[in-house]
């Protein structure tokens, strides 16, 4: 080493140490984050915890149904009296979501803890179309007679809406009946109103009437108007419409136009049926993403506060807790977000629907947190221990050692932690389709209601006629999804991981 | 006899129950070389590592009796682990690099203690490599992973890295066990150079070598200290006879 020579001569003193003392320096920024990312941990782990209590403190209602009502919010004020209420505001019946809203009231808490028995009855006989007519049940489950098909008004009403005229009572649950002027009704998922011939769709298309199968060797996808002989007993409904197979062009391309700019829609049941993917992805991709950044700074802080700080009973603790909760019924979380949170985010930002993205985006989250602490937290703990002794001996603190070194070797994992987190949302069926008021509208605004394309089979295909157009449509969308999960896997794992991991690793 | 940079005083360690240290006293002189040898398992390294509170990290360790290290006794409550570690540079039985670029490595030492400057930050790293004896086959490749490299040159990286904080005093955890003979033989005559300005403590399982690097030498047995001495009497005529049935050969 002949350059030795000239390298002792001088030490140079780039850093210079005090004199070691007694006495423990406090790094501000250093204590903050320390606290903040055990804060973020706690919150998180504290979130879970709470979901786990309030569904408890929920089912109590099951052996304990409230006797005093004025205890239940006002939402059981509105509707105790509401027996007769032929008009309902559209808040009403946003809440009425899922409690099928018949004029024979019942908001969803008197319903689901079966307060009033009678009232109860009533809703079950027309739930389920006991009574007299049920073949009009199911023409107007498939196709409900209404003169305008223009419904700008979707609100998130899932099953059901209400008509102002109501000597109907009738199942509105599963499909409404309505009246041409009853415009404020939207013609949602499950009460389209359609002036199709849809309603030739009716029970036969599963297997018995012989010649609508006929119709559908002929042409596979759709069924035409062939159909409408076997649909004579449908009555009242307009007719001398032909289903139109679909192109890649209606499902990708603007298909229509609103104040002459050109617009997505997505309105399957219709005489003019539009079936744009772009606000059905929107909407995934918004509840999506709102998810993911909500869960992802959760659970990665989380994550590496177990790997990092905590002491080893808590880890013990913390760890298998929340791997368990990654099996947590999406349901129950959709229930949540539907009863509780809606509430409570349309109370503190004052939004127009109740339901909507940023609602589904939390829950989604929810849904998310464990798996990403899951595969973060074993990444963070497959860096090995010789790193981190490496980083401290150099005078680095915890926090620097987490952050610097620890969180940097194991970004592949927890960008596969994202990945996954990010696959598991997009496919997330029940949170989406409870919590994010299922209106396809297409807008970047988080507090307005999504479809999400998920969403969208769960809700529909119990209303498709069988090899129909609508029906191909749904499990293109099925598709769809299969696609963008599996790209989205085959990208971390082939791509970007490899790509990382020679970063890290050098060569 | 020059100035004594770190003294222990009864130290013990516990792992759970079992005690690997026993009762340990010494005083390791400043800026010169001290070797400690004696059989796998007889707490060499344990010893090593508590003088900059890395035990601190493995759960169930106990430990009492003091370790000074300038007049300060850095097993007190009051003492800031970060700052201590600061002043003691380590380097590991195995070379552990981070995943990172040369140049990161380096600087993340300097980084960790408040330096951004890129151009304080260069130097830093142009000197401590060039002190480290392996600027020469780095320079052109800063930027590619320290991952790259190989096992000798990691393992002077990794003293680069630990020169790069500016500590009194560098701790060597067997650091040439891994090496071929010929980076061996760089490590040592780095250590050689190193002493002039640090206070050095390297564990070796190899007497050679810490009959060629040390000018101290402490055997440890069973988790006691035998005997420590001026290298050249350890190895030409110790006191103990332990000591001397190890360096003959005899057991070990």
């Amino acid at each position: 080493m002949e350059n030795n020579t000239e390298i002792v001569e001088e030490k140079k003193e780039y850093i210079t140490h005090k004199p070691l003392a007694y006495g423990k320096k406090l790094y501000i920024g250093e204590f903050l984050a320390e606290n903040i990312i055990r804060l973020t941990a706690f919150i998180s782990i504290f979130t879970i915890f709470a979901i786990f209590y309030y569904v408890f403190q929920e089912a109590s209602f099951a052996f304990l149904p409230i006797k005093d009502k004025n205890v239940k919010t006002e939402i059981i004020s509105t509707n105790n009296n509401s027996t007769e209420t032929t008009k309902q505001t559209g808040a009403e019946m946003q809440q009425e979501t899922y409690g099928s809203s018949t004029s024979s009231t019942s908001e969803p808490v008197q319903e689901k803890y079966g307060s009033s028995p009678s009232q109860n009855e009533e809703l079950k006989q027309e739930k389920y179309g006991s009574s007299t007519s049920t073949d009009e049940l199911v023409q107007e489950k498939y196709g409900s007679t209404s003169s305008s098909n223009k419904t700008e008004e979707i609100k998130s009403e899932t099953y059901g809406s209400k008509n102002s005229s109501t000597e109907e009572v009738k199942p509105e649950t599963y499909g409404t009946k309505r009246s041409s002027t009853s415009d404020e009704v939207k013609p949602e998922t499950y009460g389209s109103n359609t002036s199709t011939p849809n309603e030739e769709v009716k029970p036969e298309t599963y297997g018995s009437a012989t010649s609508s199968n006929q119709d559908i060797n002929q042409n596979n996808i759709s069924t035409t108007e062939t159909n409408t002989e076997v649909t004579e007993t449908a009555t009242s409904l307009e007719d001398g419409y032909a289903e139109k197979p679909i192109t890649f062009k209606d499902v990708l391309l603007s298909n229509d136009y609103i104040d002459s700019k050109p617009a997505y829609i997505w309105q399957p049941i219709s005489t003019n049926a539009k079936f744009s993917f772009i606000p059905l992805f929107v909407g995934a991709l918004k509840v999506t993403l709102i998810g993911i950044a909500i869960a992802a700074p959760l659970a990665i802080f989380a994550a590496i506060f177990t790997v990092a700080f905590a002491p080893k009973w808590l880890k013990e603790i913390i760890k298998p807790a929340i791997e368990i909760l990654a099996g947590f019924p999406s349901v129950v979380i959709g229930f949540f977000c539907l009863i509780t949170l809606a509430s409570v985010i349309q109370t503190f930002f004052g939004t127009t629907f109740r339901l909507n993205s940023f609602v589904g985006g939390i829950g989604m989250s929810m849904a998310v947190i464990p798996i990403i602490y899951t595969v973060t937290e074993d990444a963070l703990n497959a860096v090995p221990t010789y790193m981190k002794e490496a980083s401290l001996a150099l005078g680095a603190s915890k926090w620097q050692t987490a952050w610097r070194v620890i969180l940097p070797s194991a970004l592949p994992g927890v960008f596969a932690a994202l990945i996954l987190g990010f696959g598991r949302a997009f496919g997330e069926t029940m949170i989406a389709l409870m919590a994010t008021g299922n209106a396809a509208l297409n807008s970047a605004n988080i507090f307005e209601s999504v479809r999400t394309l998920a969403a969208t089979i769960g809700s529909e295909m119990a209303e498709v006629e069988f090899r129909g157009v609508h029906y191909g449509v749904l499990f293109l969308i099925g598709a769809v999804l299969f696609i963008i999960t599996f790209a989205l896997n085959a990208f971390a794992e082939f791509y970007i991981r490899k790509k990382l991991m020679k970063k890290i690793q050098g060569n | 006899m020059k100035k004594t940079k770190i003294k222990t005083d009864k130290l013990n360690l516990f792992y759970g129950a079992k005690q690997a240290l026993i009762d340990i006293s010494m005083e390791i002189p400043e800026k010169r070389v001290t070797a400690f040898i004696g059989p796998s398992g007889c707490g060499k390294s344990t010893f090593l590592r508590s003088l900059n509170r890395m035990n601190d990290l493995i759960p169930g360790v106990k430990i009492n009796g003091d370790v000074i290290i300038d007049d300060i006794n850095i097993y007190d409550k009051n003492i800031d682990v970060v700052q201590l570690r600061k002043r003691i540079g380590m380097v590991f039985q195995k070379s552990n690099p981070f995943p990172k670029s040369i140049y990161d490595n380096i600087a993340y030492g300097p980084r960790v203690n408040g330096i951004s400057g890129k151009s304080t930050l260069d130097e830093i790293v142009e000197t401590s490599l060039i002190r480290a004896a392996i600027w020469d086959e780095v320079k052109d490749r800063l930027k590619s992973s320290a991952m790259g490299l190989s096992g000798g040159q990691q393992q002077r990286l990794c003293i680069a890295r630990a020169l790069a904080v500016n500590p009194d005093i560098i701790l060597m955890d067997e650091p040439a066990s891994a090496l071929d003979p010929i980076s061996t033989s760089k490590i040592e005559e780095l250590i050689h150079e190193l002493k002039t300005d640090y206070t050095i403590v390297i564990v070796t399982h190899n007497m050679q070598q810490a009959a060629r690097v040390s000018d101290f030498t402490a055997f440890f047995y069973i988790g006691e200290l035998i005997e420590m001495d001026k290298t050249t009497t350890i190895f030409t005529n110790p006191y103990n006879k332990k000591t001397e049935e190890y360096i003959t050969g005899r057991f070990g």
